[in-house]
């Protein structure tokens, strides 16, 4: 046999095991949406929540009557159990004050989704800040580092030894009765549960092989931990984000019947909608019915898209 | 001078129990005393068992693990006394290969973006473009392709992802690759082409490599000398064809002869050393010479109470065991073990798999040893009542959890080597570095 050259064996074996030349570089996060785009689930979960976050944004323009004024207030008597269902002009009714239900709805979807997105970014925020700093410090601190770990996941432990609803009830309380307080209560709730998701999700990462790699390389921790743990640990925080955008609303929605939502009736809010046709449902229950669903369907949309999030960006269903 | 000197380097770790404030119970030995010295372009074999601390002895010149005592000398520079900051600036001429080609590559980074991060970590390359331009020229070298650059990992083969490791480790110039099995993940094919281009790349480049290894065959083939470890220390280094031709160390014979030989009317002819007992756990090793609970020659005095050094014994060749000479020359004869003709076991034990396994080591699909591995619970018991010294280490492995075994079993790739360790208590020692591994997480 000829004895070949260097440069022609090695040429050899880049042949050998090339894989194909056409293929272009495709990143995980890329792949992931490709299967994204492919999921029926995630399609109507996309199209619910497009809907919704439409009628929140143009829905006030669209209302056909004021969502306050008490316009066909000599047509229903509470009292007498006396109301009015859908009729023409007044597709979904009135409700006890003699208000455009249809409008009311259209107008608060706005309120709704803004209960959810600021609540999870509350939660989202901080409960990344606590576990990256957890997670940094459990992989890459050392002994001090599990020290300080060990701290911070105990407070954390404690938060999330609270029953959620009474955390929450109770940060009302103190805060008073405001949406605000409806959006910082239902959020805080959330913090442990991102913090501990994304410092478990890191120090899953932090034993990999690659990070090793990376230190013997000699970079340095911070950047290790930004451009090497982080982005392998997001999948899970950003399903949970998904996710809490629906347990969220429903968790506002609860607060609100509760009776610690927006004191104020006149800005509609699906969740103070529901409480106050509480005391009519047996006179009125399409009251109740409308805000009921529009919560359902909305947080149904979220989960679905979350649902679907998970599949794509779980590696293990990678084909 | 040698480039990098090892000098009693110790890795000790804690075993830790507490609920709230953590006390320390014991220490693990990973690594308990080893000094050695590569030349500069010379390549220093290391092999040993599993959980005989090789890796964490590779680790620790890298300063990846805390060393607990001794000195790592590279080019005059001590790194077990160095700050945190100039350590990781010196890492540049230190760098390291890892085992799993896959995992050792960060899957959400391209191939330029995995390769530039060492430059940019040690301000190699004063822009993007110029990175390029090395990352490259190195491709070329490593015998990738030039687009492979906005590729992600897991869009390579095995075998090129291995040189991803390699061209990420030489884009930073180092003087010395502490290669961590860097062919076990692979195929027999792809093992070859790699070898042949760490070679390559050290004959151009003049490197210096400690490849740590369990396959006997590839370390004989790269390495200049070879150190042999066992439970944390070292037991001999010889020059590789010296160790080879006449292993002095009684744990070193044993190893050697658990070799099959391509040749038939050789292999019928040759004898093995079977060791009885299991590999001691390292957070409570034997007292004296470490190795004296499995060894055939062991003698009453000094094996249990004088814990033997290396030492000379002529032509670079050096030994850790008080009666090397003696053993050689034949004065001293087995009082535990036994030395069995290398086919009987396949008789003995699962006579079809052993016999293909002998007779065909390279084609034996993980499959049939995985096979061969469940059979041999059954038969070793059943044997054991008659055939006592000879299944003894068998009849141990049933006490282990079967999990930990097979799943280490199925990381590795199914190897000529491999298939002739299985036979030797591979299955224990896996357990024992699992067992390692779990402490340390404690």
């Amino acid at each position: 046999m000829a004895v070949a050259t260097k440069s022609e064996k090695i040429q050899r074996l880049a042949e050998l095991t090339a894989v194909s030349e056409t293929s272009t570089g495709a990143s995980l996060w890329r792949e992931a949406f490709r299967r994204l785009k492919s999921s029926k689930m995630a399609i109507v979960g996309a199209v619910i929540i497009v809907l919704f976050v439409l009628v929140a944004v143009v829905g006030p323009f669209l209302a056909p009557y004021s969502p306050s004024a008490q316009t066909w207030r000599n047509e229903v008597f509470p009292n007498q159990g006396k109301f009015v269902g859908a009729r023409d002009g007044n597709w979904f009714g009135l409700d006890h004050l003699g208000r455009d239900l249809f409008s009311r709805m259209l107008v608060g979807a706005r309120q709704t989704l803004l209960v959810g997105i600021v609540a999870t970014l509350i939660g989202l925020v901080a409960g990344f800040l606590i576990g990256i700093v957890s997670g940094a410090a459990a992989t890459l601190g050392g002994d001090t580092g599990r020290r300080v770990d060990s701290v911070i996941m105990r407070f954390i432990d404690m938060m999330l030894a609270l029953p959620s609803l009474l955390l929450a009830v109770s940060i009302a309380a103190v805060m008073g009765q405001s949406l605000t307080t409806v959006m910082i209560a239902v959020g805080v709730v959330q913090v442990p549960v991102f913090a501990r998701l994304l410092r478990g999700s890191m120090l899953a990462q932090g034993n990999a092989d690659y990070v090793l790699a990376a230190q013997s390389l000699g970079v340095r921790k911070r950047r290790i931990v930004l451009s090497q743990i982080l982005p392998n640990s997001l999948s899970p925080v950003i399903v949970q984000a998904t996710l809490s955008l629906a347990t969220a609303i429903i968790e506002a929605a609860a607060l609100s019947y509760l009776g610690l939502g927006n004191p104020d009736p006149a800005i509609p809010e699906w969740g103070v909608m529901l409480a106050q046709a509480q005391r009519f449902f047996s006179y009125a229950p399409a009251m109740a019915v409308y805000p009921a669903v529009g919560i359902i369907i909305t947080a149904l949309g979220f989960t679905l898209l979350g649902e679907a999030m998970r599949e794509a960006l779980d590696p293990k269903l990678r084909g | 001078m040698s480039l990098l000197e090892l000098d009693g380097v110790k890795v000790h770790f804690p075993i830790k129990k507490g609920v709230l404030f953590d006390r320390t119970v014991g220490h693990v030995y990973a690594v308990d005393g080893v000094s050695l010295k590569v030349e500069a372009g010379e390549t220093y074999g290391l092999v040993g068992e599993s959980g005989c601390g090789k890796t964490t002895l590779g680790r620790s010149v890298l300063r990846l693990v805390d060393i607990t005592e001794g000195s790592v000398v590279l080019d005059g520079t001590d790194l077990a006394k160095l700050p945190g900051e100039e350590m990781r600036r010196f890492r540049r001429r230190l760098q390291m290969v890892f085992q799993d080609p896959l995992g050792s590559l960060n899957p959400r980074q391209n191939i330029e973006s995995i390769l530039s991060e060492g430059m940019i970590a040690h301000g190699i390359g004063k822009d993007q473009e110029e990175r390029r331009e090395k990352i490259k020229a190195i491709l070329d070298k490593v015998g990738l392709p030039s687009n492979a650059l906005a590729r992600y990992p897991h869009e390579f083969s095995g075998g090129q992802r291995q040189r991803i490791g390699i061209a990420r480790a030489l884009v930073l110039e180092p003087d010395v690759i502490i290669c961590d099995e860097p062919v076990s993940a692979l195929d027999v094919s792809v093992q070859a082409q790699v070898i042949n281009l760490l070679e390559e790349l050290q004959e151009e480049l003049g490197l210096t490599y400690l490849v740590i290894a369990h396959d006997l065959a590839v370390v004989r083939h790269i390495s200049d000398t070879i150190g042999v470890m066992y439970l944390g220390s070292l037991v001999e280094e010889a020059p590789s064809d010296a160790l080879y031709a006449e292993p002095k160390h009684p744990y070193t014979k044993a190893l050697m002869s658990a070799v099959p030989v391509p040749d038939p009317e050789v292999e019928d002819k040759r004898e093995r050393i079977l060791l009885t007992g299991d590999l001691p756990s390292p957070a409570n090793p034997p007292s004296g010479c470490r190795f004296h609970t499995r060894c055939p020659w062991a003698q009453a005095e000094r094996c249990a109470t004088e814990r033997p050094q290396l030492r000379d014994i002529g032509g670079g060749h050096r030994v850790a065991c008080h009666y090397a000479e003696d053993i050689a020359s034949g004065k001293l004869s087995l009082n535990q073990g036994e030395v069995v003709p290398a086919t009987r076991e396949g008789v003995d034990d699962t006579p079809e798999q052993d016999a293909e396994a002998e007779d065909a080591p390279a084609k034996v699909p993980a499959q049939a040893e995985k096979v061969s591995e469940d059979e041999k619970p059954a038969t070793a018991e059943k044997v054991s009542e008659d055939e006592k010294p000879a299944t003894a280490e068998k009849v141990s492995e049933d006490e282990k959890p079967a999990t930990a075994e097979k799943v280490s079993e199925d990381e590795k790739p199914a190897t000529a080597e491999k298939v002739s360790e299985d036979e030797k208590p591979a299955a224990a020692e896996k357990v024992a570095e699992a067992d390692e591994e779990s402490e340390k997480a404690v």
